[in-house]
């Protein structure tokens, strides 16, 4: 798929601080790209540079293959949902919608049709005539989206679109937004730092720790095969063991365990093993592969429970397993699942 | 949003604001300095003339005399309010503030009526006594001081107040917990937490005092401060004396805000927490001892306005040795508004503020827009420029801007404007950009960038996001900014006595004129005519900053 939206080498800088560092990535027509990292990882300066409120130092954003890196937002036709919705509180729900029409010239009859037809695509029909200020939270994350859309932008921009509402309203709201989003068919760039988020929303993500593209995917690519150790620790629950790369993941003082290798790993060398809960489970009897400890802690989650293990070879690991498996303090034998995700190994971190 | 732009605007306004604050000021030291001749004997003979320093002293002197006098004013004053529910709290509270809104010179008439040699109070003594001749003078630096004490311990009373109501109760709270008394709690916990507030009260307080005008100039007798000595100076036409003199007093304002600026950083106490304030004290026995006193204080803040009203009802030549005016009529007003000579300063004081405000409202604004949106090297000095006529005295500018304007030399960028038409809106103009300036600096601060961003991700243009979205955000901002600036023009007095012509002459020169030709009756009905504008326009302020 040829890419619809192209971030090119984006650069900014603040000062001395580099805040986006070489980031291309590239999304398809009607393709979700999430854009996921803890904070200060740039993922809102990416969406700010794209939107046009900030210019970058170095790179291109291109739209259909149009340059648009020095166009102001006003002629870049992009949609944006804020953070905070940034509602026009002097304007009510339907002037809102209808802002962007008449700042295109719209007549007003088309406009009222246009406002109509977005308030009822973000399930507010009626709403026309309401302040902003007295409709509920959830009101107004869809009202900002209507006012996004309205004008038939080319790409819709999302900035963190769901961390006002609370948890329950959060999960209904994130599917009625993709289902939204889907209908219209828009290429969208949306910005969280909530994977689960990411994962439901998102076709593609992309993982950005200190202003670097850490790994671009589909969330069963990062889930599975993470390309750095940063996306292993941050994209879902994993622990790190100190390991020697040699024939596989050796423990010192414990067993080897088969695991993928990540770029630039020497044989021979110190390394970290980074493995998922769902990658191990408890053997009923000591094997050659099993690696001895201690219960020290049980998290039940329904089906399955958290088992925190320590162990004397390898400090403390999460195993996810029935929640009848095990209970604290009792002995247990570590061994890697026949059927889970691979462990990964990367070059030791000081 | 920080997109640079490149352009001239932030450059060009920074020029136009210099040109209007900066240079006159620049001139003015240079004129000091015997430009082009460059000379300090201006300054040698300032400094020989034992006058000069006596004034200065007493500059000095008479505004930390006002900072105490009104801080023990105003400081108890809004313990009582803030902390104490009694009958008529609410309205007797506004009541108090009351005199923030009058113009000076309005005050300093209704005091000479009331407390002056021929005033109500001093006849009724007179009278009582059977006295020859007026019990007191009121003149020389107590007359000042009581005038000054009367108007400005409104500073420390709001001030209090304000820092009072954002106090956290369980901060008092803790202290109890810990054994701390009433008395303790207010002396270690209150007051400390207050520093901020109480050094915000006395810089204002300072300031205000230094750049009086009216009070000294009509009570002041042979007793000169530095600003009725400038005005002196100017007048016996030595203006190298009058620059040195204007340079003197800037100095004095610039290096008492910098002190006190000093004094508020170090003592700045930030809260931890954010908590509810107190709640009020029900008086049960001192509940109508209270609110008796309150209504006492209340007639005796107000009697002055009182007595101006009643004088303004004097008719010419009626009212000469009797305790109370035998004749009383509404004439005064009917000649205001029916001789064109009479009518001419109203017009020209509405006119001349209302030019001056409108201008100071789209300078401040934007200066703001340049300065708070689209970040530059500019935007320091864009703040500095709107900012510094607040900290100089009005007679300062009023000086700096004849010297600088009496000159034709197009290629310096100076034009004759001292006796056009122009030159007293400028003068109300520089003096109001601080007011409409912090105004819009305060509201673009507020204001959510977000919003601006949203519209012009909308496709909306820069100047349909400032029509639809910036200035009707800010507009309660602006326009309390306007209605304080419109005031302080309606009713300035020290800018106007320097700087008016007979054609250009707003009201506060006619009621000195009336004044000088004892037209008393004409003079308080121009005050109350004053008085009514300046409270539509502080309604005006108050319902827009409450919003």
């Amino acid at each position: 798929m040829s890419d619809f939206l192209r971030l090119d080498s984006l650069e900014k800088r603040f000062g001395e601080l580099s805040v986006t560092r070489r980031v291309t990535i590239g999304a398809g027509k009607g393709e979700i790209v999430a854009l996921l990292g803890p904070s200060g990882s740039g993922k809102t300066t990416i969406l700010r540079l794209v939107a046009g409120f900030e210019t970058p130092d170095a790179g291109r954003i291109l739209v259909e293959g149009e340059d648009v890196t020095a166009l102001p937002p006003e002629r870049r036709r992009f949609g944006m949902v804020f953070q905070h919705y940034a509602l026009f509180p002097h304007m009510t729900v339907g002037e809102n919608v209808a802002f962007g029409l008449a700042a295109g010239g719209a007549a007003a009859a088309d406009a009222r049709g246009r406002v109509t037809e977005m308030l009822a695509l973000a399930g507010l029909t009626g709403f026309e005539d309401r302040r902003v200020t007295a409709i509920s939270g959830g009101q107004q994350q869809r009202v900002a989206l209507a006012r996004a859309l309205a004008p038939n932008p080319r790409v819709l921009l999302l900035d963190e679109p769901l961390s006002n509402l609370d948890p329950t309203l959060r999960e209904r709201t994130r599917r009625e937004l993709k289902r939204a989003i889907r209908k219209v068919g828009i290429t969208t760039l949306f910005v969280t730092h909530e994977q689960e988020e990411a994962f439901e929303l998102g076709d593609r993500v992309a993982v950005l720790n200190q202003g670097r593209l850490e790994q671009l995917g589909t969330p069963e690519e990062l889930f599975e095969r993470p390309a750095t150790r940063f996306v292993a620790t941050f994209v879902g629950r994993s622990s790190v063991l100190p390991v020697v790369w040699k024939g596989g993941a050796r423990i010192p003082g414990g067993p080897v365990w088969p695991a993928e290798a990540g770029a630039g790993l020497a044989e021979g060398s110190e390394a970290d093993l980074v493995v998922r809960p769902e990658s191990l489970v408890f053997a009923s009897q000591p094997t050659a592969q099993a690696l001895e400890g201690t219960v020290v802690e049980r998290r039940y989650a329904g089906r399955a429970a958290y088992f925190l293990v320590a162990t004397a070879a390898a400090g403390e690991l999460e195993v996810l397993a029935p929640p009848d498996a095990a209970r604290e303090g009792d002995r247990v034998h570590v061994v890697p699942a026949p059927d889970g995700p691979t462990p990964r190994v990367f070059p030791r971190q000081p | 949003m920080t997109r640079p732009r490149g352009g001239l605007t932030a450059p060009l306004l920074t020029l136009v604001l210099f040109w209007l604050v900066g240079y006159p000021l620049v001139l003015t030291l240079a004129e000091a300095l015997g430009a082009p001749h460059w000379t300090l004997s201006h300054v040698a003979e300032f400094a020989r003339r034992p006058a000069e320093w006596q004034a200065l002293w007493a500059s000095l002197w008479i505004s930390l005399a006002t900072v105490a006098l009104a801080g023990a004013i105003g400081v108890p004053l809004a313990f009582i309010f803030e902390r104490n529910e009694f009958p008529g709290r609410g309205l007797l509270g506004a009541l108090v503030a009351l005199p923030v809104a009058l113009p000076p010179l309005i005050g300093v008439l209704a005091f000479l009526f009331l407390y002056g040699e021929s005033g109500f109070v001093s006849r009724g003594v007179q009278t009582l006594f059977g006295l020859g001749e007026a019990p007191w003078r009121l003149s020389g630096p107590g007359a000042i001081l009581f005038v000054h004490a009367y108007s400005m311990y409104v500073y420390f009373y709001l001030f209090t107040r304000a820092g009072l109501a954002r106090a956290d109760a369980s901060l008092l709270e803790a202290a109890a917990g810990l054994g701390a008394s009433r008395s303790h709690a207010t002396r270690r916990i209150t007051l400390p937490l207050l520093a901020p507030a109480l050094a915000g009260a006395a810089l204002l307080t300072f300031m205000t005092s230094l750049a009086s005008f009216s009070a000294p100039y009509i009570f002041g007798g042979s007793f000169r401060v530095m600003t009725t000595q400038i005005v002196a100076s100017k007048l016996n036409g030595d203006s190298p004396l009058a620059m040195v003199e204007t340079v003197a007093l800037a100095l004095i304002g610039f290096a008492g805000l910098w002190l006190l600026r000093r004094a508020e950083r170090r003592r700045e106490v930030t809260g931890g927490t954010r908590g509810v304030a107190p709640r009020r004290r029900q008086l049960a026995r001192g509940k109508w001892a209270a609110t008796a006193a309150g209504w006492a204080l209340a007639i005796l803040l107000l009697l002055p306005h009182a007595t101006l009203v009643l004088v303004s009802l004097v008719p010419r030549n009626t009212w000469t040795t009797e305790a109370l005016p035998p004749v009383l009529s509404l004439g005064n007003y009917r000649a205001l508004f029916s001789e064109a000579e009479r009518l001419r300063p109203i017009v020209n004081s509405l006119w001349m503020a209302s030019a001056a405000t409108a201008l100071a409202i789209l300078l401040g604004f934007a200066a703001a827009s340049l300065a708070v949106r689209r970040r530059s090297r500019w935007s320091g000095p864009l703040e500095t420029l709107i900012a510094a006529p607040w900290a100089l005295p009005g007679t300062v500018f009023a000086i700096a801007l004849a010297a600088a304007f009496s000159v034709h030399a197009p290629w310096a960028g100076r034009f004759v404007l001292v006796g056009t038409l122009a030159i007293l809106p400028l003068g109300y103009l520089v003096r109001s950009l601080p007011l409409t300036g912090r105004a819009a600096f305060a509201g673009l601060r507020q204001m959510d960038p977000a919003l601006e961003e949203a519209a012009a991700s909308l496709g909306a243009s820069r100047a349909r996001r400032v029509r639809r979205i910036v200035l009707p955000q800010i507009r309660p901002a602006l326009v309390a900014g306007a209605s304080l600036a419109f005031l302080a023009a309606l009713g300035d007095f020290v800018v106007s006595i320097v700087l008016y012509t007979y054609d250009t002459r707003p009201i506060s020169i006619e009621i000195l004129s009336s004044l000088r030709i004892q037209e008393i009756g004409a003079a308080a009905a121009y005050g109350v005519l004053l008085t009514a504008l300046s409270a539509g326009a502080f309604l005006i302020w108050g319902r827009r900053t409450e919003a």
